[in-house]
């Protein structure tokens, strides 16, 4: 119960990781039994149909369920703890977004076991994703489970763009804070301009499919590019979404264990910014193959070669922290030298297919499965559990398994290059994507089953890792506040923090201010002014702040008179009714008017009573 | 995060000058939909500009006087106009890639 | 007991001094540009699309059964409501001035006009009234237009229309009510001017709402095929 009426954000982070990482695993085993089928010729393990169901919600689950939420397990996390903040802007409308996520991903996800799961890709490119072309229920579900999903993380970026724009602590001004805030505040404002556009195309889809308009419908004069520029004007800024949270993961691993301050910080910072920009000027070097005329190709080449730039600034900043510090190899470290390595081999293999000559080769076929996969897994993946290896301490208080987690890190690098290496070579050979078997004799039978191997592989991996992780929460090595000797404000207050996170506010003056503090020689070189703590001084005295410490506290919130936001159970029967309303959706092709507009109304009416009286209720008790 | 900018978000224009905003804004509308009845003048070359000028005007106005962006925080300045930017850009962006020119010009590289 | 200033003053502290909620609103008004552009591009993109009538701006004759379908677009029923929104929008204003100089006397002499300034239930009411009325407007346009042969599923016309329309009649109706809700807080005990950052939050959003009509109105109803 007291799970589900949370409002603090670090009990908010844990039921994303928890609930992220079980859905990881579900995508992976979707990934396994795909793996199975493709690794012999004509594999008849699974039919045609099934197939399908597979790789779309093996690509559902991992971009939505699984990296989309675990970032957001560690914004909602680390972003209060490193900015200096008590909690989000917006604590309960942050318990909605994680209650919509989980019921959005339960709705969509449970169609799979009955295998009447979306089978239209994970991109449901209409008009095959229509109702002329997918009569069926199952992309029924993914398109209203997108739409559920979308408002979730709507509602979180703009609880956390305005967490970053005001609840930083005096003197945290923007070009202090942390890699890993800064690359998440880029994030928020991805999410904030992409999921409109996919909410719209999925709008379009839904009457299409729901009340019979016309938009993706051929017969009636539709482009079938629309939904195509639509979702990828959407799609591309996604992937800076999956990916800049781990870059920000990473920014934070690497300094702390090279015990240098990141090199270059504001190129770092502006770098974010231009990727985020960029990433909405390329989207349609995912359409080379449709033929959009060479003025269209030459400007989405070039935007994608640019785009490279800043990405490439980032690979060697993170190199050049690392030259000439005195690296500590923890697991996380390991994890986070991996994520630049292969990156950047998805990097270059990227910039391959920016030549809409050179993609017209690849398109569609395993080179691009190896590409995405490589910046996915080997990015995005891998910056993960560096940030899992690494914050674990200050979320349980107690370290994770270094050995195991060794283990773990050269099984997941080993079975990651064997399972994604091959596939440049099946691809380059021809083999298409998404196809649920083929033919021996053209060449692709030692690249399919070399890659079925190392994803087998990558299944004892993660299983160590999760044993690992689980055990460590219990039998761990106690870990004190900062057990990497690390320079941000999440590691000044104990492990795991008490409610209130900060006891004092901490007037910060400088970038590295926990560094200030034990490694001054380490931090001689960046400024240090007290700008902005007169401002703060002017709003609200002193009394609640106090110059940069160390927090020993562990006082309740109640004795040290810290106001919290009271629990609450209404954001979660918001989201509820928001899910039954969608649901209510599904009966309505078959049929059964009863039960689709008893849960549309009733759904409604729940989310928008227990919305007034969410709004009507004060956040915090006053006493 | 000057005390300037905290402060300037507390003058909203009055009375005096909304009625004018008002009235600007109904003139325009005045003038927008008189234009659309002048016969002949919807085939002019410069009857799509004027309009979008003249809506754009509206736009700005309402904007700037109305969400009184004029005189508030310029954090909200950039709130705004930022995606508005990305919003246009990529609105354009679009009707060029299905534009009857984008296909010609395709055609002629073929 | 709680005894932090920041209580004290009533407010906690924030970076900028600004209130999170209005921070909040300008991304999702941001976030709403993204919205109504992608509507927008998509009923630009299909103009002229549409393989059967009604249109927009031209008649059309079906081939099969010889029936003339007027040009659908009522530009002085339009007009008229674009007017009523733009109306709003002043109301709006004069609202929110009402409410934040809540309890300051009134200079000596100053007439009816000025009182009736002072009333924010006044303006809220003009506020939501008109606000209805655009509503009721945009009902009258789509009943008409579904007895003229023009439905949601009749040709890439009727679906951008209606749903691009459908979309800002829906934010009206939020609009209306969020304002109504407003109006009934003042009824049960008055808003006061350390309520106007509630109001402004509204107000920003319902002006957005305009702003939308103003680029709507001049996109689809006056630049013709």
């Amino acid at each position: 119960m007291d799970w589900l009426t949370t409002t603090d954000h670090k009990k908010i982070g844990t039921l994303y990781l928890h609930t992220s990482l079980f859905f990881f695993v579900l995508g992976g085993i979707e990934a396994i039994l795909m793996r199975w089928q493709l690794m012999r010729p004509n594999g008849t393990v699974f039919t045609a149909e099934q197939f399908n169901q597979l790789f779309t919600m093996h690509g559902t689950t991992m971009v939505f369920l699984a990296v989309m939420p675990l970032s957001a397990a560690f914004f909602n996390y680390l972003i209060p703890l490193q900015i200096g903040a008590r909690d989000v802007a917006f604590p309960r409308l942050n318990a909605f977004s994680y209650w919509v996520f989980v019921l959005g991903g339960i709705f969509i996800t449970l169609p799979i076991f009955v295998w009447a799961a979306p089978d239209g890709g994970w991109f449901g490119y209409a008009p095959l994703s229509g109702r002329t072309y997918s009569p069926g229920p199952n992309m029924d579900f993914w398109v209203l489970g997108i739409q559920i999903l979308g408002i979730s993380s709507l509602a979180a970026s703009f609880n956390f763009a305005t967490t970053v724009i005001n609840l930083r602590a005096p003197g945290m001004n923007m070009m202090r804070m942390p890699m890993f805030t800064w690359m998440s505040f880029v994030t928020q404002f991805l999410i904030i301009l992409s999921f409109p556009v996919v909410t719209i195309a999925l709008v379009f889809l839904q009457f299409d499919r729901f009340f019979g308009t016309t938009f993706y419908q051929i017969s009636a004069g539709a482009d079938p590019l629309l939904w195509q520029h639509l979702f990828w004007i959407f799609g591309h800024p996604e992937v800076y979404i999956l990916i800049l949270p781990a870059f920000g993961l990473v920014s934070e691993v690497l300094p702390t264990n090279s015990k240098k301050p990141l090199f270059g910080y504001p190129v770092m910072a502006y770098s974010g910014i231009l990727i985020g920009f960029l990433g909405f000027g390329v989207w349609a070097h995912h359409m080379f193959a449709v033929g959009m005329g060479p003025i269209a190709d030459t400007v989405f080449g070039l935007t994608t070669m640019l785009i490279a730039i800043p990405t490439g600034v980032k690979i060697f900043n993170w190199i050049f922290t690392m030259w000439g510090g005195s690296i500590r190899f923890t697991a996380a470290m390991k994890f986070a030298i991996a994520l630049i390595a292969m990156f950047t081999i998805g990097g270059i293999s990227g910039i391959t297919h920016s030549s809409p000559p050179s993609d017209l080769q690849q398109t569609d076929t395993y080179y691009i499965v190896a590409h995405f996969h490589y910046v996915l897994f080997g990015g995005a993946i891998m910056g993960i559990f560096a940030g899992i290896y690494h914050y674990f301490p200050k979320m349980y208080g107690r370290k994770m398994n270094e050995s195991l987690g060794t283990v773990h890190f050269w099984l997941n690098l080993i079975a990651m290059n064997l399972t994604f290496f091959p596939m440049h070579f099946s691809g380059m050979l021809g083999m298409p994507r998404r196809i649920y078997t083929y033919d021996a004799g053209q060449g692709w039978e030692t690249f399919n089953m070399i890659s079925t191997i190392g994803a087998f592989l990558l299944a004892p991996a993660t299983l160590i890792f999760v044993y690992n992780f689980f055990r460590s929460k219990k039998h761990g090595e106690v870990a004190g506040p900062n057990p990497w000797d690390a320079p941000t404000l999440e590691w000044s207050i104990p492990s795991p923090p008490p409610e209130y996170n900060f006891a004092k506010i901490p007037m910060v003056s400088s970038r590295y201010p926990l560094w200030d503090l034990t490694h001054p020689e380490r931090t001689s070189e960046i400024p240090h002014t007290q700008s902005g703590w007169e401002d703060a001084k002017h709003q609200t005295g002193e009394h609640d702040m106090a110059p940069m410490h160390i927090e020993t506290e562990t006082k309740t919130a109640k004795e040290l008179g810290i106001p919290m936001p009271s629990s609450t159970i209404k954001p979660f029967f918001v989201a509820l009714g928001i899910v039954l309303m969608f649901a209510g959706l599904v009966f309505l092709p078959k049929g059964m008017h009863i039960p689709a507009f008893a849960l549309m109304f009733g759904g409604s009416a729940m989310w928008i009573g227990f919305l007034y009286a969410w709004l009507t209720t004060p956040l915090e008790d006053h006493h | 995060m000057s005390h300037e900018n905290a402060h300037a978000e507390h003058y909203h224009p009055t009375w005096k000058e909304y009625k004018w905003v008002a009235l600007i804004l109904f003139l325009i509308t005045v003038v927008e939909v008189a234009v659309y009845y002048i016969p002949g003048a919807t085939s002019h070359a410069a009857f799509v500009p004027s309009l979008l000028i003249m809506s754009a005007v509206k736009f700005a106005i309402v904007v700037m006087y109305y969400m009184h962006l004029k005189y508030d925080h310029k954090l909200f300045r950039a709130l705004f106009t930022g995606p508005l930017a990305v919003a246009i850009v990529t609105l354009i962006g679009l009707l060029f890639l299905f534009s009857k020119l984008a296909i010609r010009l395709a055609g002629r590289g073929a | 007991m709680s005894a932090s200033s920041a209580e004290a003053h009533g407010h906690h502290y924030t970076t900028t001094g600004l209130d999170n909620r209005k921070i909040a609103i300008w991304a999702f008004i941001g976030s709403e540009c993204m919205l109504f552009a992608s509507l927008i591009s998509t009923y630009l993109i299909y103009k002229g699309k549409s393989v059967v009538g009604p249109f927009p701006h031209t008649p059309w004759t079906d081939p099969s059964s010889g029936k003339v379908y007027p040009a659908i677009l009522n530009i002085p029923v339009t007009s008229a409501s674009t007017f009523v929104l733009l109306m709003s929008s002043l109301a709006m204003v004069l609202a929110l001035a009402a409410v934040e100089n809540k309890g300051k006397p009134l200079p000596p002499g100053s007439g009816w006009w000025d009182k009736a300034l002072t009333s924010s239930k006044l303006w809220l009411w003009m506020t939501c009234l008109l606000g209805a009325g655009f509503l009721a407007f945009q009902a009258y346009e789509f009943t008409s237009f579904v007895h003229e042969g023009l439905t949601i599923r009749r040709n890439l016309f009727g679906s951008s229309f209606f749903t691009l329309t459908g979309f800002h009649g829906a934010h009206v109706t939020a609009g209306v009510i969020w304002l109504g809700t407003l109006l009934a807080i003042d009824y049960k005990r008055g808003l006061q001017p350390s309520d106007a950052l509630n109001v402004d939050i509204a107000a920003l959003y319902w002006h957005f709402v305009d702003v939308v009509w103003i680029a709507i109105f001049t996109l689809l109803y006056l630049i013709p095929d």
